[in-house]
């Protein structure tokens, strides 16, 4: 029996390495595994390497780790989104290193990862200081870098709804990097506001078919 | 010399850029100015607002106390969906801003080159750390990327450059700028001065910019309401 359903957040957590690398999905505050990700706090893994589209927003989830020196890189698009005291504070005092990519490039890398693919060229960033570097190639008459794939060690998730098989739905622009970040890591960690029968969500509806998911867990009291 | 011509105000310049959307485009407007355009839009026209964070059918900000903290616009603030409006995922967001599926992106910037470069995502401020967003995907990849700034800084120096001082979105991707003076085409001959506004001439327009401006052979005057 396939029952991914786990009891308690601490449990979704257990098992974090230091140094790890951790895909943090959501954009700006929407979407955001908060609860999971603070739970690592009381679970203790450090040296992170996070993966977001921002660098935390508020003092919630992922701005909370790092305010609390947990997280020693930053691979993001755009660190500074709403309330990013957390993350200004720890760059300005040189404690956290920052990788900046294109969003599009950011998604796509991940995306790549969970294809099994070994990178793809992208138009993005040509001409510019984001793909110093990188391989340059022409194709059709068109310039082009290599993006090499982005893979998490965990990723934390936010969805809606799950069932046990861990299927996922999700809610309105609370989807952004959620689906792709739940397919391009080796465990995936999922928190939802509400559990449901298996078979209780329409299959043409669902947006993460559970072979990519681990774990999932209620936080019903998340917004 | 008469009255000195009067600069259109942002909002302006947002109405200006407004009317050149085709009916049936899908648009994306970046951060700032650009969002101001979809106030604009000409109501014979029907238009599909994209936004990275994985919406087509992006409507008018909601009212006070009706936001749903889950439907957000690319700048964090509270957005709402249009009847036949749709939700996907970042990749595929991004994949129809790359794949040129986005007919228009338009964009602040802090300057243009003569040859349609475009620098908008950092200023090498020591005192931030850079974030470049979305901007480079759009800049790239958009199948036609419109610009809408300041014809001059605050300092009044000029924004339309041979080359680019800070650092670049993106080279050669600029088609067509609108300052609160003008609308600029960028061509293979250079910048070309397609509408000025009332009073101004080409040699008062040329004395605020760095390259060489080519009079359209169809300039006319911008005709801008009051707004």
């Amino acid at each position: 029996m396939i029952d991914k359903r786990v009891a308690s957040i601490a449990q979704a957590v257990a098992d974090v390495k230091d140094g790890a690398t951790i895909l943090c999905a959501g954009f700006g505050a929407v979407g955001m595994a908060d609860e999971l990700l603070e739970a690592l706090l009381e679970q203790g893994a450090k040296d992170l390497v996070a993966v977001a589209n921002n660098a935390g927003s508020g003092d919630r989830g992922l701005a909370a780790l790092i305010a609390n020196g947990r997280v020693r890189k930053v691979i993001c698009s755009y660190p500074r989104t709403d309330k990013p005291h957390a993350f200004e504070a720890a760059y300005k005092a040189g404690k956290l290193e920052l990788e900046l990519v294109p969003q599009g490039t950011l998604s796509e890398r991940m995306r790549c990862a969970a294809a099994g693919l070994g990178g793809f060229y992208s138009p993005v960033g040509v001409g510019t200081r984001l793909a110093e570097g990188k391989e340059v190639r022409e194709i059709d008459g068109r310039t082009y870098v290599l993006e090499k794939p982005l893979k998490g060690d965990i990723a934390f998730c936010k969805a809606l709804k799950a069932d046990r098989w861990g299927n996922l739905v999700y809610r309105k622009a609370a989807r952004n990097f959620n689906p792709t970040m739940a397919m391009a890591a080796d465990l995936t960690v999922v928190q939802v506001k509400e559990f449901v029968e298996l078979g209780a969500l329409d299959p043409e509806m669902i947006v993460t078919p559970g072979i990519f998911v681990d774990r999932v867990v209620q936080v019903a009291s998340a917004k | 010399m008469s009255q000195p011509p009067t600069s259109l105000s942002r909002r302006q310049i947002a109405w200006r850029a407004a009317q050149d959307i085709a009916d049936g485009s899908y648009v994306n407007l970046g951060i700032g100015l650009p969002t101001l355009v979809a106030d604009f839009i000409p109501s014979d026209r029907e238009i599909v607002f994209h936004s990275e964070n994985g919406i087509l059918g992006l409507g008018k900000a909601p009212a006070p106390g009706e936001a749903d903290p889950d439907l957000i616009n690319a700048g964090k603030g509270a957005a709402s969906l249009l009847p036949g409006g749709s939700f996907f995922h970042h990749t595929d967001a991004f994949l129809m801003i790359r794949g040129g599926h986005v007919d228009l992106s338009l964009m602040g910037a802090f300057e243009v080159s003569v040859d349609g470069d475009l620098a908008n995502w950092t200023t090498n401020d020591p005192h931030f750390a850079p974030g470049v967003g979305g901007a480079m995907d759009l800049a790239a990849g958009a199948r036609e990327v419109r610009v809408l700034l300041e014809h001059t800084t605050k300092e009044g120096e000029p924004r339309l450059r041979h080359r680019c001082t800070y650092p670049l979105t993106a080279p050669r991707c600029v088609k067509r700028i609108y300052t609160n003076l003008a609308v600029i085409d960028v061509t293979r001959r250079g910048l070309s001065v397609v509408e000025m506004i009332e009073g101004m001439t080409i040699g008062d327009l040329q004395a605020l910019t760095e390259p060489e401006l080519e009079l359209a052979d169809e300039c006319r005057p911008m005709r801008v309401p009051a707004l």
